[in-house]
């Protein structure tokens, strides 16, 4: 478990989704086009100083999350719903001026780097004279060696680097800038524990330091061990938001069958079976998308799809919830 | 039946060893686990295993013989990344028959809708391709199943669905599994027997 430190400043709101979703433009046939839904309903938001998981299977569409935040979508994808950062709605222009300097991401793998570049020489980038150059090569120093990365990385092109120290190049690129928000997406498949238990340490480091960190993963491990909180990510929708802490015990405070499931799922918590599978992009029913594994439908999941609600500062997506609140 | 690795070196050209004088024997009626961390040459040790690399020293041979040349591979090999395993313009039920005539009945276990079979690779998650990749290798040829991380990049209950049939379907059928993982409390779930690569890696 990585502890986390007392926050010293008060936390302020840094990002704010809500209700985004994402469709790709394809052609099936000739000139036919279809509009596939890969995230219909995915709301979060981030303080500072706050790492917030967001936990999807591989394939599922988490990454998108990342992309829409900096601006980088492919042409064909439509984005609709609200961004903000900072209280301000984020547009294409805004992003483009933020991403790279107060929103950093940290990428999924080395290949991001570029492997005809010395490593200093690229995470430092562009520069105006040699003051200026000499600046730079200054701060990039600092933040290397805060990191553990010796002054004979900077000449080292990316094949050169182990996958540990990759890791670190990664990491400390994306803070050369002092970022508010980091977006690490994917920081750990492929990676021994060693390596994950250090990557991990450096998302929270961050936080401490009062950043506001978006980590999408598929590996829920590292999500308990880091977040705050964790948003489970189900067929396009965001199905529920719990506090770390609610995955403990038989994971009684988990709300969301999904989550339930998932839990429970894990070797180290009874490897229980749990049937069915996520509908595709494009075969999304119109009532609650887990109203067919659910243990307990109602009658209204066929038709009704429950809105995110709040519970206690938990969200949770469930009619069962909803109709408890109606009626008491 | 035993599927024997004996005395396996490999290294590229003349860089350091990957593996050495490595020693490995399953039995087609067992589960065993084989745990080591990222680069210790886990992946190098199943494509040996399963026939796919040939520069190496050493031999792999099963029941006492060498791994056939061509035809069907009994050792079938099971990669981590089934996005990347599947030719991209087949659909599915092509990649799925390539392999054997797949029964109605297993395709309806593995949870496999009918109507992903006419999908592209593309359209479907890495759940749902890990499940084809899996039953496209439990022909009933299959006598040994090497699988690399095949459960790693998916959800927690995805992984129990595929290893709750794979561990089925191999003991009713004695298929033999080396399970390769970097995650311990799994391979302490499913395997009769673990060995930690770098206990019997001598490089």
């Amino acid at each position: 478990m990585i502890r986390k430190r007392e926050v010293k400043n008060v936390s302020e709101e840094i990002l704010n989704v809500s209700n985004i979703s994402i469709s790709f433009l394809q052609y099936t046939r000739g000139l036919r086009q279809n509009l596939l839904k890969v995230i219909t309903d995915l709301t979060l938001n981030i303080s500072s100083g706050e790492v917030i998981a967001v936990l999807g299977s591989s394939g599922s569409g988490k990454s998108l999350l990342a992309h829409a935040i900096l601006g980088i979508l492919p042409k064909n994808a439509q984005l609709s719903g609200e961004i903000k950062y900072k209280g301000e709605i984020l547009d294409q222009k805004r992003k483009e001026e933020l991403r790279g300097k107060e929103i950093a991401l940290i990428p999924q793998s080395v290949n991001f780097l570029d492997p005809l570049m010395k490593v200093s020489d690229q995470v430092i980038g562009e520069v105006e004279d040699e003051e200026d150059k000499k600046r730079k090569k200054a701060h990039q120093r600092e933040v290397f060696e805060k990191y553990g990365l010796s002054e004979e990385v900077d000449d080292l092109y990316p094949f050169q680097l182990s996958g540990g120290m990759a890791r670190k190049v990664l990491v400390s690129t994306a803070l050369l800038t002092n970022p508010k928000l980091v977006i690490a997406d994917e920081p750990t498949p492929g990676l021994d524990d060693k390596a994950i238990e250090e990557t991990l340490s450096h998302i929270r480091k961050m936080a401490d330091d009062g950043v506001g960190v978006l980590l999408i993963t598929h590996d829920i491990n590292a999500a308990l061990k880091v977040a705050d909180k964790v948003a489970i990510f189900y067929s396009g929708y965001v199905i529920e938001i719990a506090n770390v802490g609610d995955f403990s015990g038989d994971g009684e405070r988990l709300k969301h069958p999904y989550t339930h499931a998932l839990y429970n799922a894990l070797p180290q918590n009874g490897f229980k079976l749990y049937k069915g599978h996520q509908p595709l992009h494009g075969e999304i029913p119109v009532g609650c998308v887990f109203n067919s594994r659910c243990p307990h439908p109602t009658e209204s999941c066929v038709m009704v799809n429950p809105d995110l609600m709040e519970i206690g500062g938990t969200y949770v997506r469930c009619n069962k919830y909803q109709q408890s609140n109606l009626y008491g | 039946m035993e599927l024997r690795g004996e005395n396996l070196s490999f290294r590229y050209g003349s860089k350091n060893w990957i593996i050495k004088d490595l020693n490995i024997t399953m039995k087609n009626n067992e589960i065993k686990g084989l745990i080591g961390d990222s680069g210790s040459g886990k992946s190098t040790l199943c494509k040996i295993l399963a026939g796919y690399e040939n520069n190496f020293e050493g031999s792999v041979t099963l029941a006492g013989l060498p791994l056939p040349k061509k035809g069907f591979n009994p050792v079938q090999l099971i990669f981590q990344h089934p996005e990347k395993t599947m030719n991209p313009k087949w659909r599915m039920k092509d990649s799925l028959y390539e392999s054997w005539d797949v029964t109605d009945d297993l395709i309806e276990k593995f949870g496999i809708q009918r109507s992903w079979l006419n999908r592209w690779p593309n359209e479907l998650s890495g759940g749902e391709l890990q499940r084809f990749s899996v039953l496209r290798a439990l022909s009933p040829r299959t006598k040994f199943l090497i699988a690399d991380e095949i459960t790693t990049m998916l959800d927690a209950v995805t992984q129990v669905q595929i290893w709750d049939l794979v561990t089925t379907i191999a003991r009713e059928q004695n298929i033999g599994i080396l399970v390769v993982s970097h995650d311990k409390e799994l391979v302490n779930r499913i395997c009769d027997d673990v060995v930690y690569l770098s206990d019997i890696n001598n490089n």
